[in-house]
């Protein structure tokens, strides 16, 4: 293999570089993205620099400062429009095509929007979202809808809070982040934004936008009207995998791989857009998470030029830091699991709680409480008894 | 080889301690602490690792 293409210059793709260059490899490497800078490090997006504690120039991604390290061909504002797999041929938005030997694809995915766009009606992906949106919150708005309480919804609730700005959360699911967390730590999220002043609304959805030359309001499913002169819509993300149409790779929800993040001969796929097969869990995941983008990344990359690796079955990991709270979720959590706290309470905003299903422990939160999170995710890479996890933080099972 | 950490940038969320526990701890205190900071050569790799992986880029290796 002497060149490699890599299609997306975040997080996955600069961490497949340089997995690429930790194994060895001292062949070519192009990466093109579509974005006209160096895409930024996303997870201050919607907290620091949202809240305008952090400059966005600062929101660099870790791979930045190594750029010349890496010893890439980086040719930014240039996007792919079409792939042929089989021969490993890529069509560019500058109307060349280039043949490459090996391919990364990581593309990352796009925000999910509300129907009828109106000014004043934002998502956040890009550091420009954010920026936009921080000038708005500079304005001083009377009230701000967050659409939808997962990560981006809850943090951009929690970051426009702490700005003393009237905010509603409306969420169409029961519970806040329902997609990666038990029932019981969702009521807790609800109950940590309510404690801070946040209008949290369940199970309702937005039936449309009102205004007419900027947003004025929202009105809900169930006929509520709701001002607000800022709407944030963090309503999920979509993988970003339309110019792979017709190029022979499996699509589905995302780039379906194989247990390697092989997703054809000398192509692999890494980050928000890439579902595998996950040994351990026997279910095809795909993990839109700062720290899978790096992993897997440099998973892929390594893969990639060394021909064979070990299944990618990592146990996964989170954070999220809303308030005065870090939250770290390990583990496969599915919304029916048996939660039980075993150091702390939910009531002081620090404490750890296991996650049960049958006699295993296959999750564990912590708030505030990193080192047990990390601990918790060691030991869950091996399958993990219930009775063990508990005598670990010293409680019975009773 | 000296490993760093920028107590301003960190955040305790104690990623390095996973990978490396032998120099970084996260006490109860929920504070870093380095144990090592001129750890031994045959953890370079694991430190380079830690300092990719940091969610606040808090961690510089020198050599």
């Amino acid at each position: 293999m002497r060149h490699v293409i890599v299609i997306g210059a975040s997080l996955a793709g600069l961490a497949a570089v340089d997995g690429m260059r930790r194994s060895g490899f001292d062949g070519r490497i192009t990466v093109v993205d579509s974005a006209d800078s160096l895409p930024p490090d996303r997870p201050p997006l919607s907290k620091q620099v949202l809240g305008g504690t952090m400059s966005p120039e600062s929101a660099t991604q870790p791979m930045a400062a190594r750029l010349d390290d890496l010893d890439i061909e980086l040719c930014l504002g240039i996007g792919a429009t079409s792939l042929d797999a089989a021969s490993r041929r890529i069509a560019l938005s500058d109307g060349s095509t280039i043949v490459a030997d090996g391919l990364v694809i990581a593309t990352g995915a796009t925000p999910r929007t509300l129907p009828g766009a109106l000014p004043g009606v934002f998502t956040l992906r890009t550091l420009e979202d954010s920026v936009a949106i921080a000038a708005e919150l500079d304005l001083e708005p009377q009230r701000v809808v967050v659409v939808g309480a997962g990560f981006i919804g809850a943090e951009v609730a929690a970051t426009c809070r702490s700005r003393g700005v009237e905010v509603t959360i409306v969420e169409a699911q029961d519970r806040p982040m329902q997609r990666v967390m038990p029932g019981s730590i969702g009521d807790f999220i609800t109950t940590l934004h309510r404690d801070e002043g946040v209008d949290v609304r369940l199970g309702v959805g937005i039936s449309s936008l009102l205004g007419s030359s900027r947003v004025a309001g929202v009105k809900l499913t169930d006929g509520t009207v709701i001002d607000a002169d800022l709407v944030v819509a963090g309503i999920g993300v979509t993988p970003a995998t339309g110019w792979l149409e017709g190029s022979g790779l499996e699509l589905g929800d995302g780039v379906v791989c194989d247990e390697t993040m092989l997703a054809a001969p000398g192509v692999v796929a890494a980050g928000d857009l890439a579902r595998w097969p996950h040994r351990r869990y026997g279910e095809h995941l795909r993990i839109e998470q700062w720290d899978n983008a790096i992993e897997q990344g440099g998973y892929a990359g390594r893969r990639l030029v060394s021909g064979s690796a070990e299944p990618f079955a990592p146990v996964p990991w989170f954070w999220t830091d809303q308030y005065d709270c870090k939250l770290q979720l390990a583990g496969r959590v599915a919304p029916g699991d048996e939660v039980r706290v075993v150091d702390g309470s939910t009531a002081e905003r620090r404490f750890v709680a296991l996650f049960r299903r049958d006699a295993h422990c296959i999750g564990a939160v912590a708030v505030n409480r990193a080192r047990h999170a990390v601990q918790m995710r060691a030991k869950l890479s091996e399958p993990l008894l219930w009775a063990d996890a508990l005598a670990h933080f010293g409680v019975d099972d009773r | 080889m000296r490993i760093t950490v920028d107590y301003d940038l960190c955040e305790s969320n104690a990623i390095c301690m996973a990978i490396l526990p032998e120099v970084f701890e996260v006490r109860e205190d929920d504070l870093l602490y380095i144990l090592d900071e001129f750890p031994p050569e045959e953890y370079r790799s694991k430190l380079e690792e830690a300092v990719r992986r940091c969610p606040k880029q808090a961690l510089t290796l020198e050599d």
